[in-house]
């Protein structure tokens, strides 16, 4: 079981703690054993221990420490937001958030969403059924 | 006290630190105008003689002197202000009522009554609450909106809403019957009242697509639902 994902500059990474929580950030560069510099368009560079950071598929082509206009030209070309919003574990993050932002009625109108689903599966369920058996 | 003025005068010394003014004794006197005042009373400042007090009606020695001394309690003068609305809570918002016969029923609010009070209809139709009043603190307010400006809620205050007062009857044999025919019916111009302030809601309320519903359901608490992380 090699690893397949590496600390590396230009790696992405996702925030998992703290107050950047679910931001995603590229590495770029490594200050120890524990820390990386990390950047982001929209944040101020700065340092980030190795225990916050989860990291992902994406990799970004860039030198050690790059300028904030170069490090956005690569990310755009390396086109790292449409990747992660189509990646499956982007849309389960845009889910989440989704549904954590539903209102009392959001939450009513998924609950009969969800029951209609459900008694249309059954309805094809028993359709089925109802063919093999005979 | 003199007349007070309109607008607050600035001080014509401002401070440079606190504790010391810009101008001087002397300055001050002259930026005051006592030099002023002083000629136009020939030198002297202007001297007023106490008015005469208007002399008080005799007082009677008092009749009864208490054997100890009782404290009179100090004098209250506080005034309760009026219970602040939450800004979440605005006429036509859908909300949650927490305690009572219509627990977990969602209502719509119309307007807060001059005691604090929240007046809230069901509409009766969708979901068995009436016109009544509730407390703002056992409710929570969904940020759903009903358009409102079609219901006329002028008339209803504290006084719609309190008890009839029934007259005392005498008698035992009279008692009994009482008891069993007193079913304490809802007078026919409070249904009126009811109809007529849900006509308008109810017409909003079958335009959204499963609006409806989601007044005549009750809110639970279900697994998994943590209240502190809900967004109503």
């Amino acid at each position: 079981m090699p690893f397949k994902r590496y600390v590396e500059i230009g790696r992405v990474a996702l925030v998992n703690y703290g107050k950047d929580h679910g931001k995603l950030v590229v590495i770029v560069d490594v200050v120890d054993q524990n820390r990386a510099l990390v950047d982001a368009p929209d944040m101020v560079r700065s340092q980030m221990n190795f225990k916050r950071l989860t990291l992902t598929d994406i990799k970004i082509d860039i030198n050690k420490v790059p300028k904030k206009k170069t490090l956005i030209d690569a990310m755009e070309k390396a086109d790292v937001k449409n990747k992660w919003e189509n990646s499956s574990w982007g849309r389960k993050l845009i889910v989440q958030k989704r549904r954590a932002s539903l209102d009392d009625f959001g939450r009513f109108k998924l609950m009969l969403a969800k029951i209609k689903k459900a008694g249309i599966v059954r309805q094809e369920l028993a359709k089925l059924k109802k063919e093999t058996s005979a | 006290m003199a007349a007070k003025r309109k607008t607050p005068v600035k001080t014509r010394n401002p401070d440079l630190i606190r504790g010391v003014g810009k101008y001087s004794r002397s300055k001050m006197y002259h930026k005051r105008g006592l030099w002023a005042i002083k000629a136009k009373n020939g030198g002297v400042f202007p001297r007023h003689d106490p008015q005469p007090k208007a002399s008080a009606a005799a007082e009677k020695p008092p009749k009864f002197y208490p054997a100890d001394d009782v404290k009179k309690p100090l004098l209250n003068k506080r005034k309760p202000k009026p219970t602040k609305l939450r800004a979440s809570i605005t006429p036509g918002t859908v909300l949650i009522l927490l305690a009572g016969r219509f627990m977990g029923k969602r209502a719509v609010f119309l307007k807060q009554l001059s005691s604090g009070l929240l007046l809230v209809t069901g509409p009766f139709k969708i979901n068995g609450v009436p016109l009544r009043r509730v407390n703002q603190s056992y409710v929570i307010a969904t940020s759903t909106k009903i358009d409102i400006s079609g219901v006329d809620v002028d008339k209803f205050d504290d006084k719609y809403f309190t008890k009839e007062v029934l007259k005392k009857k005498k008698g035992e044999g009279e008692f009994f019957e009482a008891e069993k025919e007193d079913k304490k019916k809802l007078p026919e111009d409070k249904k009126e009242d009811q109809k007529a302030v849900d006509a308008s809601l109810i017409k909003f309320i079958e335009g959204v697509p499963d609006l409806k519903a989601y007044l005549a359901a009750r809110f639970s608490l279900k697994s998994g639902m943590k209240p502190h992380e809900l967004v109503f």
